[in-house]
């Protein structure tokens, strides 16, 4: 897949102008691609590591650490399933083990028809709704294996309902007006803060008392 | 592994209690540091002392109560202070060092009678020393790809890595270049490069050096030789001109490796990868075997008896009909001090001929070099202190600089002015970064000086930056060399005069060629005799012990190539040296070796030069010969012979003595030390500086040879121990002393402290002064280039064709070919796609050579390496001029 288009680099320039430092942007930045491709590409990374003025081999360094950020192209809709203890418990395990079969792909892998990646995760937060799985962090809660069938599809059929495509964090991008944009004053710019000053003279008072 | 505590200086002492005795320590210094210094060896994987503390693999926990009750904590990440009570060896501790190497080995393969590392290995030693003995572990350890190729010489294994983060952040910290980095998390992470990006750094060998466990090997070392087998000397790399201390390993007697040796004054460890992997070339194939002679049109294998004497033949023919300024020297760096001295010996000494050069037109006058006052490395490098950079790139040509340097500016505060004509690897450090127009260095310095003028096209913002770094206190440094071949050294010379008058400045000239340091001080450059001094006012004194001395100076390498050229040259001696290669302007050293009417060639390898010989003179390479070098600080350090040379090449400085005794001239050397004992006799700079001084341990450093007038005049001269130690130690400790020191040895009268010198039989004259840099003033005026030329910019490459890299194999395919750069703008006005081939010239020559555009090199500016691959750019230098103006034509 590709570099950032001409929108979305005029945004990526835009977010870097918020932080102090441009390497700081490199997240917000590894998210932007992966909205736009619907995985994090090589060429990406390369394109981020020269708006933010570091190596491509860093950038893939930080997004590799994270489980969102996928670095292969994944599947239009990602099922995580929960098998973390509650689900566990109410039979998340079950229902990934059905899920593996009605779609017929293990877990980690996608459908040939490149809809559909399945993956079991740890606590997804819900356990009060166990078992329960997500389509692109998009929650559904309680799911029996017909609800998880009806579900899938319907995703078939393009009922998608809520669900955005793999990438999408939130339907309303953030907009900063550049006159807005607060405090992107590098930390060793800033003075300090008053309650460490105040720590470090109180400090050096007791210091003294205490030698004098 | 070498990688004992760096030294520092005590000034805050603490008193922390170590296993029950109690320690001075440094306030501030790292605990596991202080402990080591105290004779407590802690263990550890990621900490280096060289490096950042990362506390990344627990390994050395130590049980600490700062008051607070004791507790476990990692003693690299620890800083001493008052009061510490530690204990590095009780029951808490020996359990925890047993828990981190059991959580280490789980993934690490137990493959160390296959590995590189075994018998070397700071894993395999510590789990001996402090490990759980037997692993509990019977699940499958992890596996991965192995090896891949992290870069053309350096393999990664993954799953023998411990994620000490070492590599890393060598790569990041001390090299600038993070292309490798940790990749996933948790028990995935592993260590990698960017698809296709490798660790493409000058540097990558240090990661081998320092990697704890077998994870990071290098190509030319591989399944080579088991550790117990190697043996190693203490030596020191003679790649460039940096002199890093090294150690040569070899195994039946073929060397097999160089690693790094912590020089505090000098390279901390660091070694960059021409010098480290370059060794394959002494035991290349390709070396002379022997003597050549030239029959017909073959070089042919003649015995050492003929060859000297066919050699020693050419040359008294020549004095016979020419005289001893039809006889010539080009070369010397090459070789060792005791070599070098031997050699002025014979030509100036024995056979009374001036015209010896140890540069190639790519230096700077020797006076400049060696009667400037000095600075070492570690007073360019002073924390706080401001550094004038004007000269090559130092990554290209003096690379373990560059990492001092850059540690210098990022870490310790020091401030770089930067005077260049196209970007380099110190722009983005540098606190003013001049992009000078080629050859106008001097105008700009003017202008930093705050002399106005138009800077030589610098930008006024950098020029104000500039001004302003320069306002402030603290030591100022100037580094200065040739920025570009295609500029005349005049225009670093009017560069460096105008930088002379500065308060307390001190100058380190970078001249890149190994040994030409050790050869300019052993005289060989034109109108100099060994120890820094003139021809013409040491000639008494050296009349006393050489039979002869040269009647007039001599002429410099241009001007020997020039006089060849002409006729005038009846024998010509290459000595290491291959003019068609490396001299600035090829045009000029073809025709000179056409020329001279007699050629002898004393080379390791068989040369472009060297082929176009009337006779060859086999001679030894790096780690066949022992003896001394000189650095550019002037820094004497030592050389180790490991090998023994191929066939029955000889060393320089017994060709010397061959060649003398043929000719009716004994030199009287039976060995190196007999060399260094005439020289040191003679020397007016090297008087305290024995060969038993450079073996005391103490003085690992190497000794600097300095001037008696450098030394403060109130301490008398009573060890060259001593006076190193002095201009070292001010550096760490009060850097003004360091610079308040040139400013009275100005006013200081040198014949006074010269006089007392105790030279047996030698009494009747007293020693020469030592040479001290006069500015000439000489008005240097740059032409203005018309619209549709470019200036030329020469610069070296790291990685150019030179012999080393060429004859080892591992980091042959690093070589680049040559190619012409330009800036995106003039480039996409010549309308042609990036590597097309244009046409060059300077008016009367022309070279085909392909473009690529480049934003670092400023507009109107074409900048190439030099001695690269492919196209010799330097056919379009003129030696005589002052820059180099070329125009570019597209072809049809």
């Amino acid at each position: 897949m590709s570099r950032f288009t001409r929108e979305n680099e005029l945004l990526a320039r835009e977010i870097i102008a918020r932080y102090p430092r441009p390497k700081s942007a490199t997240i917000p930045l590894c998210h932007l691609a992966q909205e736009q491709d619907g995985f994090l590409a090589e060429d990406a990374m390369r394109h981020i590591s020269e708006l933010v003025g570091i190596t491509a081999a860093e950038v893939r360094g930080t997004a590799s650490f994270y489980e969102m950020f996928k670095l292969k192209p994944v599947g239009k809709y990602l099922i995580n399933v929960c098998t973390n203890i509650s689900c566990q418990l109410l039979g998340g395990e079950e229902l990934l083990e059905h899920a593996e079969q009605s779609l017929g792909i293990r877990s980690g892998s996608t459908t040939e028809d490149g809809l559909f990646t399945l993956e079991d995760v740890e606590c997804i937060a819900a356990c009060t709704e166990a078992p329960a799985c997500q389509v692109n962090y998009r929650y559904f809660n309680t799911v029996s294996n017909e609800q998880f069938d009806s579900l899938v599809e319907d995703l078939r059929a393009g009922r998608n309902g809520e669900i955005p495509d793999h990438g999408t964090l939130g339907r309303v991008r953030q907009h900063i007006e550049p006159g807005q944009v607060a405090n992107i004053t590098a930390p060793e710019q800033q003075s300090e803060p008053g309650w460490f000053r105040d720590r470090n003279t109180a400090a050096a008072a007791e210091q003294g008392e205490v030698s004098s | 592994m070498s990688e004992a505590p760096k030294p520092i200086v005590v000034d805050q002492p603490v008193t922390i209690t170590v296993n029950g005795a109690a320690i001075q320590a440094q306030k501030g210094d790292l605990l596991i540091d202080a402990c080591e210094r105290a004779g407590t060896y802690i263990p550890r994987f990621c900490y280096h002392p060289r490096m950042n503390p990362v506390g990344m693999c627990r390994m050395c926990l130590v049980d600490v109560d700062t008051g607070r009750g004791p507790a476990l904590q990692p003693s690299c990440m620890l800083e001493c202070s008052e009061g510490m009570t530690v204990d590095t060896e009780n029951e808490k501790v020996k359990k925890a060092q047993d828990g981190v190497l059991e959580f280490l080995l789980i993934n690490h393969p137990l493959d160390c009678p296959v590995c590189d590392k075994g018998g070397e290995c700071p894993l395999q030693d510590t789990t001996v020393g402090y490990g759980p003995g037997e692993s509990r572990w019977v699940e499958e350890k992890r596996h991965y790809e192995k090896p891949i190729a992290i870069s053309e010489t350096v393999q990664l294994d993954r799953e023998r890595c411990i994620l000490c983060d070492r590599c890393t952040r060598f790569a990041d910290e001390v090299a600038g270049d993070p292309l490798i980095h940790f990749m996933g998390r948790g028990a995935n992470t592993e260590v990698n490069t960017f698809p296709d990006e490798p660790f493409a750094s000058y540097f990558s060998g240090n990661t081998v050096q320092i990697c704890p466990v077998g994870a990071l090997t290098a190509k030319p070392y591989r399944f080579k030789a088991r550790p117990w087998d190697l043996e190693e000397v203490a030596s020191t790399c003679t790649d460039c001109a940096v002199g890093c201390s090294v150690t040569v390993q070899s195994s039946r007697d073929e060397v097999l490796r160089i690693n790094g040796v912590d020089n505090d004054a000098v390279n901390w460890g660091w070694l960059c990868d021409k010098g480290r992997f370059g060794f394959e070339a002494i035991g290349s194939p390709d070396r002379l075997q022997g003597p050549l002679e030239l029959h017909g049109d073959d070089l042919v294998a003649i015995h050492w008896s003929d060859a000297v004497a066919k050699a020693a033949a050419l040359i008294s023919e020549g004095l016979r009909s020419g005289g001893p300024q039809g006889l010539a020297v080009i070369g010397g760096a090459r070789l060792t001090n005791e070599a070098a001295y031997a050699w002025t010996k014979l030509i100036k000494g024995a056979l009374g001929s001036d015209n010896v050069d140890a540069q190639l037109g790519d230096g700077l006058p020797a006076e400049l070099v060696l009667g400037l006052p000095g600075a070492t490395i570690n007073e360019a490098c002073t924390p706080g202190g401001t550094i004038i950079y004007l000269g090559p790139d130092p990554k290209e040509a003096l690379p373990t600089l560059f990492l001092r340097l850059r540690h210098a500016i990022v870490e310790d505060g020091a401030r770089l002015i930067e005077l260049t004509s196209t970007e380099s690897s110190l722009t983005n450090l540098a606190a003013a970064s001049l992009l000078v127009r080629p050859g106008e260095t001097a105008s700009a310095v003017r202008a930093i000086r705050g002399g106005g003028g138009d800077a030589g096209g610098a930008d006024v913002e950098q020029v104000r930056r500039a001004i302003d770094v320069l306002s402030g206190d603290g030591p100022v440094t100037v580094l200065i060399g040739r920025t570009s071949a295609a500029e005349s050294p005049q225009t670093v010379v009017a560069a460096a005069e105008e930088l002379m008058t500065l308060d307390g400045v001190r100058f380190l000239p970078l001249l890149p060629r190994s040994n030409v340091r050790g050869a300019l001080e052993a005289g060989m450059s034109p109108g100099l005799l060994p120890g820094r001094v003139r021809r013409s006012e040491a000639a008494a004194w050296f009349g006393q012990a050489w039979p002869t001395i040269p009647q007039a100076d001599g002429l410099d390498t241009a001007g020997i190539l020039a006089a060849a050229a002409a006729g005038k040259i009846d024998t010509l001696i290459l000595l290491g040296a291959d003019p068609l290669a490396d001299f600035v302007d090829r045009e000029l050293a073809e025709r000179a070796l056409t020329g001279a009417r007699s050629v002898i060639v004393v080379d390791p390898f068989l040369n472009e030069s060297a082929r176009r010989a009337n006779v060859v003179l086999a001679s030894s390479a790096f780690g066949e010969v022992s003896g001394t070098v000189t650095n550019i600080e002037g820094r004497v350090q030592r050389v180790t012979q490991k090998v023994t040379p191929p066939g029955t090449a000889r060393a320089d400085w017994e060709l010397a003595c061959d060649l003398g005794e043929a000719l009716g001239h004994d030199l009287n050397f039976d060995g190196v030390e007999a060399i260094w004992a005439e020289f040191q006799d003679l020397s007016p700079v090297h008087a305290e500086l024995s060969l038993e001084a450079l073996e005391d341990p103490a003085n690992i450093d190497g000794l600097l040879a300095v001037a008696p007038t450098e030394v403060q005049s109130e301490e008398p001269l009573d060890s060259a121990t001593d006076s190193a130690d002095d201009s070292d130690g001010a550096s760490a400790e009060d850097p003004s002393d360091a610079v308040a020191d040139p400013a009275e040895s100005e006013v200081g009268d040198a014949a006074q402290v010269a006089e007392p010198e105790e030279t047996d039989g030698l009494e009747l004259v007293s020693s020469p002064d030592v040479l001290r840099y006069v500015a000439a003033n000489d008005q240097v005026v740059i032409p203005a280039t018309d619209a549709y030329a470019f200036r030329l910019v020469a610069r070296p490459d790291l990685y150019d064709g030179g012999t080393l890299l060429s004859h080892s194999p591992s980091s042959a395919s690093l070589v680049k070919e040559a190619v012409l750069t330009l800036n995106p703008l003039d480039f996409e006005k010549l309308g042609v796609t990036t590597g097309a081939a244009v046409r060059v010239s300077n008016g009367a020559r022309s070279i085909l050579i392909p473009v690529e555009p480049s934003a670092s090199v400023p507009r109107g500016v074409a900048a190439c390496g030099v001695n690269l691959s492919g196209v010799a750019v330097s056919r379009l230098i003129d030696s005589s001029s002052l820059v180099t103006d070329v125009r570019i034509e597209v072809q049809a």
